[in-house]
């Protein structure tokens, strides 16, 4: 089946010439056509761009040039990345309507890489959220189970990758926002080290931590886009100039010797049974695969939910500033100037203004050092415990959520508890670490997901860990019953 | 104005736009008077996924500025944001620095009535322009904002408040503009813009130590404005105080049809613009080499030119200043003063050649030059001139006819050598055929030579003429001498 | 309760954000706010002197642009996106210069 398919084995496929780029991009539009109402992963399905995509690539293919790395592979795009000529909403009726006049780098990588892009996914409104429950054009619903959460906030990304719409997609992650729902719907997907992937064309939440990433249902697909989308860019001054290498490289080179440092203390607590136990069983499955586990600790995590919950908000209330109404956007024009304005912003949800509001007071005169400086000075304290657990592993082990998906609603209107449950995925992106989420197996008939973080720019480690551990265990094979027909 | 009672405190902060061919930090054009909306991008529309990107150039020259105005340079300074709402600001912030500026600590000397006074600059930092808001452009009443202007270059020049009258301040933004002209970094149009000033203003009783509550002076777009604002405000704030009456902080905007200031806002209204440090942009690195590339290309200041010009090129120190008006004039001025030299190597030192130029360029080429912020046009070239000013050191013509050749060269872009030949104006300082044409002239007016030896000397006026038109043009002091000593033959 | 912000800092800090919200909006986010701001206090405790803040984790080298052209937006397609234009420029309703 196609939508069963790699990546990978589609791409060589087509390249064979065994199917037509067309004929794999029309399969996938169709699906989506058919499933998408169950789980509203799309915001927008760009049919007519993949189709002259896909034609290109079979051209390319008839005029013998090199096809890309993603030739005719479908891949869906979280509705922050601008993509040209299309539009771009954020999942917010600030932005309701605005077409993006310029492609995001990572759309012109994946171009240049041949990939076909079907369409924009739904999301947390302006990627605050871990639930997708604030987007302004409704909730997605989780392929595993339709009355739960698919994880946030690029829940549109996870779901239509995990429900086979799409074999590829395209999220971002400022506090775990990829990490967390391939967690939740049974992928892979990789938060890069910060700056390894360009920022430019991603609508901002939170610049300093904000990190575009991929979605996949294996790791070695997870590897291959990763490797698409990364790499230095002259338009974001926070692009590394450092070479990235090859993430597919050592994939098979299992993880012998390789020290894994697992955190048993502090974070272990308000965790589900279910989800501790799959990490046990990763550990030992490690273990046996050569692996040295090892004990590390990191005693500023704890406030890692504190420290982000500041600078998060902080810099979103500034780059959400430009949401006026003024140059692009809908304006609800009454009155002066200022009830303009006003009137035009409080069409924000409920989450981005708790989250301006909140950002707007910790950088307000007289509480600027007892929060912002403080959080600031946190973040230096969490990178100083990474350095010191690196001393001991290669990477660190730990869930990626404290629990399998929660229903839809559960935590809507408790923010406080929304932000605790994001403790394993905030650290190691207040520390700008890479870190991957991989499944684990299934809790109560839903994915567990464990995250692995590294070294900053040690992305190959996370994939050659991550492929490891997926070889020797069948939970990549694991899909959505009512999406595959059984199981698989 | 000065009062007996009140001490006024000023301090000056001054915008000025950086000469770069781009923005601050995306690549559209900083051509000035572009049709509306024609030079934007994401990034300086403050579209939605836009990233800034630092102009390489602009930071060169902002380390200019601060290296000639005597300011320790910060190799490692940092951006922040100025959070504000307003519709000419694209992003809702504007992209300044805050703590660690890249410039900090420099001087600048001003000329007053008392003599040279030494003013602290607090630091320069770099920032980017608002777009400009347009007024009652047709029949509507809103408002339309042209972004071309949104993201240009800028420095902010902070100044010490040191200075204590409106002449000084006047004084200081002069020296300021001509630091950064002389630098190359800003053309120095208040007109258009690009050279901007606000002023803060207030009054401490004299003798008291504490400043007073002070006003910010918006607005003030010409020299003229600043002497009249300044001392409206200092007028204004006296009134108030000398009726026991309190100065409320407040923004006030010069207003030059009223010929006051006026209230804009106070400061309990003002925003709090939660600066932080701009996450999309690293530290702002200035590393040895690049500093000291920069140093190296910095021109020569306006100070420094007037004393090499007093002291190695024979000018006072009057002709020194005219000669420094503007950067390019200087260079006109010297470029000339050497090829002149050049040409005379060896009848004419460079101090002389200096003021020989110097002398004409006052006199006949500074009516003639247009400045259009820092290019100047020049009718003639310096080549041409030293060429024209050498004709006249060889005696080939005399000073009176340079001036004529001078204005030909300006009509027909002919060279002097040429025009000079064309129309026959060598004049003849072969001291035979001159004396051949005063005998010759003496000997056809013998009623005129007796009235001479009569006594009526003033017919002496008559041969020269009669002898200049016989020679076309001849050494006027080999004239006069030959015709001196053959008038004196019985 | 919490007593960690007041509803008329609410308020100000609303006006700042420039978000025009109903009085029972105001009234939820001192709820929340105050909670979460109640939560962080355990920041307090974490003992951060002598320490540098983190404003980029890994930091890269700050890399500028060339003084160079480069293709902007054109100039119907930029207008086009906006709520209302006129003469080639943004309008926006009118503003007081100085305000
Ligand atoms: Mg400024
Ligand atoms: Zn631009």
């Amino acid at each position: 089946m196609l939508h069963d398919s790699s990546a990978r084995a589609l791409r060589d496929a087509i390249v064979r010439g065994e199917r037509g780029a067309l004929e794999v991009t029309r399969a996938f539009l169709e699906r989506i056509d058919a499933l998408d109402p169950k789980l509203h992963a799309f915001l927008y399905v760009d049919a007519e761009g993949a189709l002259a995509q896909a034609a290109s690539v079979e051209r390319k293919r008839r005029e013998g040039a090199a096809l890309g790395p993603l030739a005719g592979v479908p891949i869906a795009i979280k509705d922050n990345l601008c993509v040209r000529g299309i539009p771009t909403t954020c999942a917010s009726r600030v932005l309701e309507g605005w077409i993006a006049p310029y492609d995001a780098t990572v759309i012109e990588r994946l171009r240049a890489a041949d990939a076909i892009i079907v369409g924009k996914t739904n999301m947390d409104e302006f990627a605050m959220g871990s639930s997708n429950e604030t987007s302004a054009f409704g909730p997605v619903h989780n392929p595993w189970d339709l009355e739960r959460a698919p994880g946030g906030s690029s829940g549109g990304s996870a779901a239509a990758v995990a429900g086979g719409l799409a074999p590829l997609a395209l999220g971002s992650d400022t506090g775990g926002s990829v990490r967390q729902p391939a967690a939740f719907s049974g992928l892979v997907a990789l938060k890069p080290t910060y700056g390894r992937v360009s920022r430019y064309g991603l609508v901002a939440f939170a610049s300093s931590l904000d990190q575009i990433g991929p979605f996949a249902r294996d790791v070695h697909d997870c590897a291959i886009v990763s490797e698409v989308i990364a790499g230095h860019d002259p338009r974001d001054a926070t692009s590394l100039e450092r070479e990235v290498g090859s993430y597919t490289a050592s994939l098979g080179e299992g993880v012998r010797g390789v020290r894994v440092g697992v955190v048993r203390d502090t974070l272990a607590s308000g965790v589900e049974p279910g989800v501790t136990r799959a990490v046990e069983r990763a550990i030992e499955t490690l273990r046996a695969l050569g692996a040295i586990v090892v004990d590390v600790t990191l005693p500023t995590a704890e406030h890692a939910v504190s420290a982000y919950y500041i600078v998060a908000p902080a810099e979103c209330s500034s780059n959400l500033a430009r949401f006026d109404g003024m140059r692009f956007g809908p304006r609800v024009e009454e009155g002066g100037l200022e009830e303009t304005y006003g009137k035009t912003r409080a069409r924000f949800g409920r989450e981005v203004q708790r989250r301006i509001m909140l950002g707007t007071y910790v950088l307000s005169a007289g509480y600027y050092d007892a929060f912002y400086a403080k959080a600031q000075k946190a973040r230096t304290l969490i990178a100083r415990d990474y350095e010191r657990a690196f001393e001991a592993c290669d990477v660190v082990l730990t869930p990626t959520a404290p629990s399998v998906a929660f229903r839809l609603g559960a935590k809507l209107e408790r923010p406080l508890e929304m932000y605790l449950a994001d403790i394993f995925t905030l650290p190691a992106s207040l520390a700008g670490l890479p870190a991957l989420s991989v499944p684990a197996g299934l809790s109560e008939g839903l994915p567990v997901g464990i995250q692995l973080t590294g070294r900053a720019f040690d992305e190959a480690t996370l994939f050659r860990v991550a492929a490891a551990f997926e070889a020797a265990s069948d939970h990549h094979t694991r899909r959505p019953p009512a999406f595959f027909g059984g199981a698989a | 104005m000065t009062s007996t009672r009140y001490e006024a405190i000023i301090g000056l902060e001054v915008h000025a736009q950086l000469l770069t061919r781009t923005k601050m930090f995306c690549g559209c054009s900083t051509a000035y008077g572009l049709a509306p909306n024609t030079a934007i991008c994401p990034v300086c529309l403050g579209l939605p996924g836009a990233l800034p990107v630092p102009n390489r150039t602009a930071i060169a020259y902002a380390v200019r500025a601060g290296l000639t105005l005597g300011c320790t340079v910060r190799r490692a300074s940092r951006w922040a944001r100025k959070n504000y709402y307003y519709p000419d600001l694209a992003k809702g912030y504007q992209i300044s620095q805050f703590d660690e500026p890249l410039n900090e600590r420099g001087f600048l000397d001003i000329a007053t009535s008392s003599g040279t006074k030494r003013v602290g600059i607090t630091r320069i930092h770099v920032e980017e322009d608002a777009a400009k808001n347009l007024h009652g452009v047709g029949a509507g009443t809103d408002t339309l904002v042209d972004f071309n202007r949104a993201g240009m270059p800028l420095i902010e020049i902070v100044g010490e408040p040191e200075l204590r009258s409106s002449e000084e301040a006047e004084a200081y933004l002069k020296a300021l503009r001509e630091a950064l002209m002389f630098a190359g970094v800003n053309d120095g149009n208040l007109e258009e813009g690009s050279f901007r000033c606000d002023a803060n203003v207030s009054l401490r009783p004299v003798g008291e130590e504490r400043f007073g509550t002070r006003c910010e002076l918006k607005n003030i777009n010409s020299f003229k404005f600043v002497r009249k604002a300044i001392d409206y405000e200092i007028a204004r704030q006296e009134a108030i105080l000398s009726s026991g009456g309190t100065i409320r902080q407040e923004t006030r905007t010069w207003s030059s049809t009223q010929g006051k200031t006026l209230s804009l806002r106070s400061k309990e209204q003002a925003d709090d613009y939660r600066y932080f440090v701009d996450p999309d942009l690293p530290t702002l690195v200035v590393d040895d080499a690049w500093l000291e590339a920069i140093r190296a290309s910095l021109p020569e200041r306006a100070e420094a030119r007037r004393a090499r010009y007093e002291a190695a090129l024979g000018l006072t120190a009057y002709d020194a200043h005219v000669l420094t008006a503007h950067p390019r004039i200087a260079d006109y001025f010297e470029e000339t003063a050497k090829a002149l030299a050049a040409r005379c190597a060896r009848s004419l030192p460079l101090a002389q050649a200096g003021k020989r130029v110097a002398n004409f360029v006052q006199a006949e080429v500074l009516r003639v030059v247009s400045t259009d912020g820092l290019e100047a046009s020049f009718p003639c070239s310096p080549a041409y001139l030293a060429e024209l000013l050498a004709l006249v050191e060889d005696e080939t013509i005399n000073g009176k006819i340079a001036k004529d050749v001078f204005a030909d060269v300006i009509e027909t872009g002919k060279a002097p050598a040429e025009i000079v030949k064309r129309k026959g104006l060598v004049q003849v300082k072969d001291a035979s055929a001159i004396e051949e044409a005063v005998r010759d002239v003496l000997a056809r007016h013998p009623k005129e030579r007796e009235s001479f030896q009569g006594g009526k000397l003033s017919v002496k006026g008559f041969f020269v003429g009669q002898i200049m038109r016989a020679l076309k043009g001849a050494n006027p002091a080999v004239v006069n001498e030959i015709l001196d000593r053959l008038l004196a033959e019985p | 309760m919490s007593e960690r912000i007041s509803l008329d800092e609410v308020r100000k800090v609303a006006k700042l954000a420039r978000l025009a919200l109903e009085d029972d909006a105001l009234e939820r986010l001192r709820t929340d706010l105050g909670d979460i701001l109640a939560w962080m206090a355990a920041l307090e405790r974490l003992d951060t002197s002598g320490i540098e803040p983190t404003f980029q984790a890994i930091e890269a080298r700050g890399a500028l642009r060339e003084d160079e052209p480069s293709p902007g937006l054109r100039h119907g397609e930029a207008l086009r996106a906006a709520a209302r234009s006129s003469h080639g420029g943004f309008a926006v309703p009118k503003v007081m210069e100085g305000e």
